[in-house]
């Protein structure tokens, strides 16, 4: 081979190599991709069926209940609600009343099926997720507020 | 007092830095001997001046001096003293004092031990490291100052994160700072070249201990991130792909395909500006952890920073240099020339495939972290990329790296045969291959990952004693005492890459074992209870409190054994830190070479059911895990980490410096027999053959 051919060879050998993987990262990536929905989200259906995804809030006071290490409670966004089951040992920092991330499935019936629960941190500190839904969902009181007090 | 002593010192060491970044640039250009020769005092002084004004923190943190608003804020009276020292840089504007002061230290040694060094290229390293040093001094005095007071001063602190009050945790920002930082000294060598245009094989001999050296501390850090995380979070993972984690991990990536790269730039002159970019971009992505986990933009334990002015700043710093050195780059890497030519099959090409995967590698971490974050600034919605993705994109780019692993010492430089490998790799493959069939009959089953850890661990393994045998015997068999002769006489930088190869293997191994037959149970025990796990039966014989100097805990005791024979007992506990109130986990691990087993406490139940009525008597839910190997995943990273060491301290990169020391000695060189360099030279010489020849 000559010297110019086999540069040729070697570039497009790299080349080859960097599209598999790029093929292959692209590919990995968009199907782990994990998107984040609030429960008022999960209420109006958005969130896909059978597909793993967040979700975040408050956990309501009063809502949790264990059997061991089966455990069941709500995460709101105060507006809506959705229960939440998981089965394993909760984070230190979880705790009614404080935010808090799942990861997991939705069943049929709407109960909410975490895989992961993820409450880290310190004692102040909200999930960015958890304040994003809670903001969202404030706000969305605040203008359905504005609205109907402007209706009447 | 001591703190605006402090203050006063590091706006003296801005200005010593800008001394240092300017002056000896304008002399390197106009080749003006007395203006470089101005870097290396101004090094020293300004290390002076940093040590100093780290001293003086230490000393606030030491004093229990609450009028410091940082000391309020990340101490406490009951805090151990060991802690408060590790408080120093348990927040963010300490932990930039940290940075800066380590930054001094690799221009203290740079300005030691760079004497061998041309002026022009000394004063050229040592200023740009003064620019980055200036911007880290700024960055601090503009909008993390640690120095600042608290009025009136509250009478205790809020004490340091009950998380970061670990010995791991203790070492683990210095060790991985050191490498972040260590990183500038590649990066300066960089842009040095560019500046000056030039790049000869001389260049890579300077830059490569230092880059080695600094990959090593990386290691070593990462490494006791992931410890801390395995034994003080509780959920017995050792690596979570956490944005946090891949922060750290991309430099380590950028900078492991850098020291390959610097080793073909180094022996054959080939890959000569991809070396450079390397070098530009392996900092870049140390700047990059730092924004990323230090601007608050990630949550987590990690992340101090909330003020938006320090985001703001360390992006513009991270623009500055990444688009200034790049920019340099683009206008200047033609110069420089890509170097020398090679054949499809020769070492330069493996290595060649080592970079590609590499950097591939890194930058699909990048697309991982970097992804979430943008579409999120953009607010074009909150997603999180998991552990999966990261998972499934490793496992086929590392498979034929560690492949290749085994192939590439042995392949010649500039043109090898692919038959003559082959034949020298055959028992190689063949003792790999009858490895993992005897670890699945041993083990009665076998995962793909646990077959693929044996197969590439032993085959590793197995070709460097392949390469080892080669070099010590090329002609022959000869007696053991003539090998142990011979191995001394081998270069340290071979011997370092072998041990660091044998790391690699180590970890690999660890993985396969450890992702294959891990077993992990959530359970929930009362005193008296016993569950069994990988063969072992652990009885939960009771519970009390126990009181620390800064927490109260509930201790519980494990009874493990193995067929009634006493195998350890564990002492987990669940501690609440009094001054915040944080719960935290300790889990308690018996380590050992074939496995951890682990016992961590999750929270108590009141469950009614008549005999536990008093405290002691309560259900807690427990993890009961048994990790296999997995010691073997650090003890592969410290392997790594010594042989980059042994590798770093090689006698060829200090080869070249009693001839100049000798030169410069009637000044301030210590005193150098006037025969030792007809010493150390001929030892040189022989040293090598087997490289050199090859």
């Amino acid at each position: 081979m000559t010297p110019r051919r086999r540069r040729l060879a070697i570039i497009a050998g790299i080349a080859g190599a960097v599209g598999v993987a790029a093929a292959l990262v692209l590919n990995a990536f968009s199907s782990n991709l994990v998107f984040f929905y609030s429960p008022s989200q999960v209420a109006a259906n958005e969130a896909p069926a059978g597909r793993t995804f967040r979700l975040g809030g408050l956990v309501e006071a009063g809502s949790l209940q264990r059997d061991g290490t089966r455990v069941r409670f709500v995460v709101t966004d105060t507006l809506r609600a959705v229960p939440v089951r998981y089965e394993g040992i909760l984070p230190d920092l979880f705790k009614e009343g404080k935010g808090v991330v799942a990861q997991g499935r939705i069943l049929q019936d709407g109960v909410f099926v975490a895989r992961e629960v993820l409450a880290k941190h310190d004692e102040n500190y909200l999930p960015p997720e958890a304040g994003a839904a809670l903001k969202t969902a404030r706000r969305h009181a605040a203008t359905t507020a504005a609205t109907t007090g402007a209706a009447r | 007092m001591i703190p605006e002593l402090g203050q006063v010192a590091l706006l003296l060491a801005l200005a010593a830095a800008l001394v240092q970044g300017t002056l000896p640039l304008v002399g390197a250009a106009r080749g003006r001997a007395d203006w470089m020769a101005l870097a290396r005092p101004a090094a020293q002084v300004q290390a002076l001046l940093v040590a100093f004004a780290f001293a003086c923190l230490a000393s606030a943190f030491v004093r229990h001096d609450f009028s410091l608003l940082y000391v309020a804020e990340h101490s406490n009276t009951s805090l151990p003293i060991a802690y408060r020292i590790a408080g120093v840089w348990g927040g963010h504007e300490g932990s930039l004092l940290l940075w800066l002061a380590l930054l001094c230290g690799w221009m203290l040694a740079l300005a030691r031990f760079g004497r061998a060094l041309p002026l022009p290229v000394l004063a050229r390293v040592l200023a740009v490291m003064g620019w980055i040093a200036a911007g880290f001094a700024l960055f601090m005095l503009t909008t993390s100052n640690p120095f600042e007071r608290v009025v009136p001063a509250p009478p205790n602190g809020n004490d340091l994160n009950p998380l970061l009050q670990d010995p791991g945790m203790a070492l683990h920002p210095p060790l991985l700072y050191m490498g972040y930082v260590g990183f500038s000294v590649a990066f300066a060598f960089a842009i040095a070249a560019l500046l000056g245009g030039e790049l000869s094989t001389q260049w890579m001999r300077w830059m490569r201990p230092w880059t080695t050296a600094a990959w090593s501390f990386l290691t070593l850090g990462i490494m006791l991130g992931s410890l801390w995380a395995y034994s003080v979070l509780g959920w017995g993972g050792w690596w979570f792909w956490d944005p946090v984690e891949n922060a750290s991990f991309m430099p380590w990536l950028a900078g492991t395909a850098l020291i390959h790269s610097l080793a073909v730039t180094e022996k054959r002159g080939a890959f000569k500006s991809w070396t450079l970019l390397l070098a530009i971009v392996a900092f870049s992505l140390s700047l990059l952890g730092t924004f990323i986990v230090r601007s608050g933009v990630l949550s987590s334990v990690h992340a101090f920073a909330t003020d938006p002015r320090r985001g703001a700043f360390i992006l513009a710093f991270l623009v500055v240099v990444v688009g200034g050195s790049l920019l340099l780059y683009a206008w200047r890497a033609p110069r420089v020339g890509l170097g020398a030519r090679f054949e499809m099959v020769s070492r330069e090409a493996m290595l060649l495939v080592n970079n590609v995967l590499f950097v591939v590698a890194m930058l699909s971490v990048l697309l991982g972290t970097l992804y979430p974050l943008v579409l999120d600034a953009l607010g074009l919605g909150k997603i999180s990329v998991g552990p999966p993705y990261f998972d499934s994109v490793f496992l086929p780019l590392m498979a034929p790296m560690l492949f290749l692993l085994g192939v590439g010492p042995l392949a010649r430089w500039k043109r090898a045969e692919l038959p003559a490998l082959a034949h020298q790799l055959r028992w190689a493959a063949a003792v790999a291959l009858l490895a993992m069939l005897g670890a699945a009959l041993l083990a009665g089953r076998i995962t793909l990952g646990a077959a693929f850890g044996v197969l590439t661990s032993v085959w590793i393994a197995a070709s460097i004693v392949v390469d080892l045998l080669q070099r010590l015997r090329p002609h022959g068999p000869v007696p053991a005492a003539v090998l142990f002769a011979r191995m001394r006489t081998l270069p340290r930088p071979l011997l370092g890459m072998m041990l660091a190869h044998l790391g690699v293997a180590a970890f690999a191994f660890g993985v396969g074992m450890v992702r294959t037959f891990e077993v992990e149970r959530d359970v929930t025990m009362r005193p008296g209870d016993t569950v069994e796990v990988a063969g072992r039966t652990f009885t939960l014989r009771g519970l009390r409190n126990v009181t620390g100097s800064n927490y109260d805990a509930v201790q519980a005791l494990f009874d493990v054994r193995r067929g009634g024979a006493p195998v350890a007992l564990l002492y987990p506990e669940k501690r609440t830190y009094r001054v915040q109130g944080t719960v935290t986990t300790e889990a308690a691990i018996a380590r050992g070479l074939t496995g951890d087993l682990y016992v961590s406490l999750g929270e108590p139940l009141a469950l009614a059911t008549g005999q536990g009525q008093d405290k002691g008597q309560h259900a807690w839910t427990v993890r009961v895990y048994s990790k296999p190997f997995v010691a073997w995943i650090w003890g592969g990273c410290v392997l790594m980490a010594l042989g980059g060491a042994l590798a770093a301290s090689g006698r060829r990169y200090r080869a070249k410096q009693p001839r100049v020391a000798a030169i410069d000695a009637p000044i301030d060189a210590p005193i150098v027999a006037a025969g030792a360099p007809a010493a150390t030279l001929p030892a040189t010489t022989v040293a090598y053959p087997a490289e050199v020849g090859a």
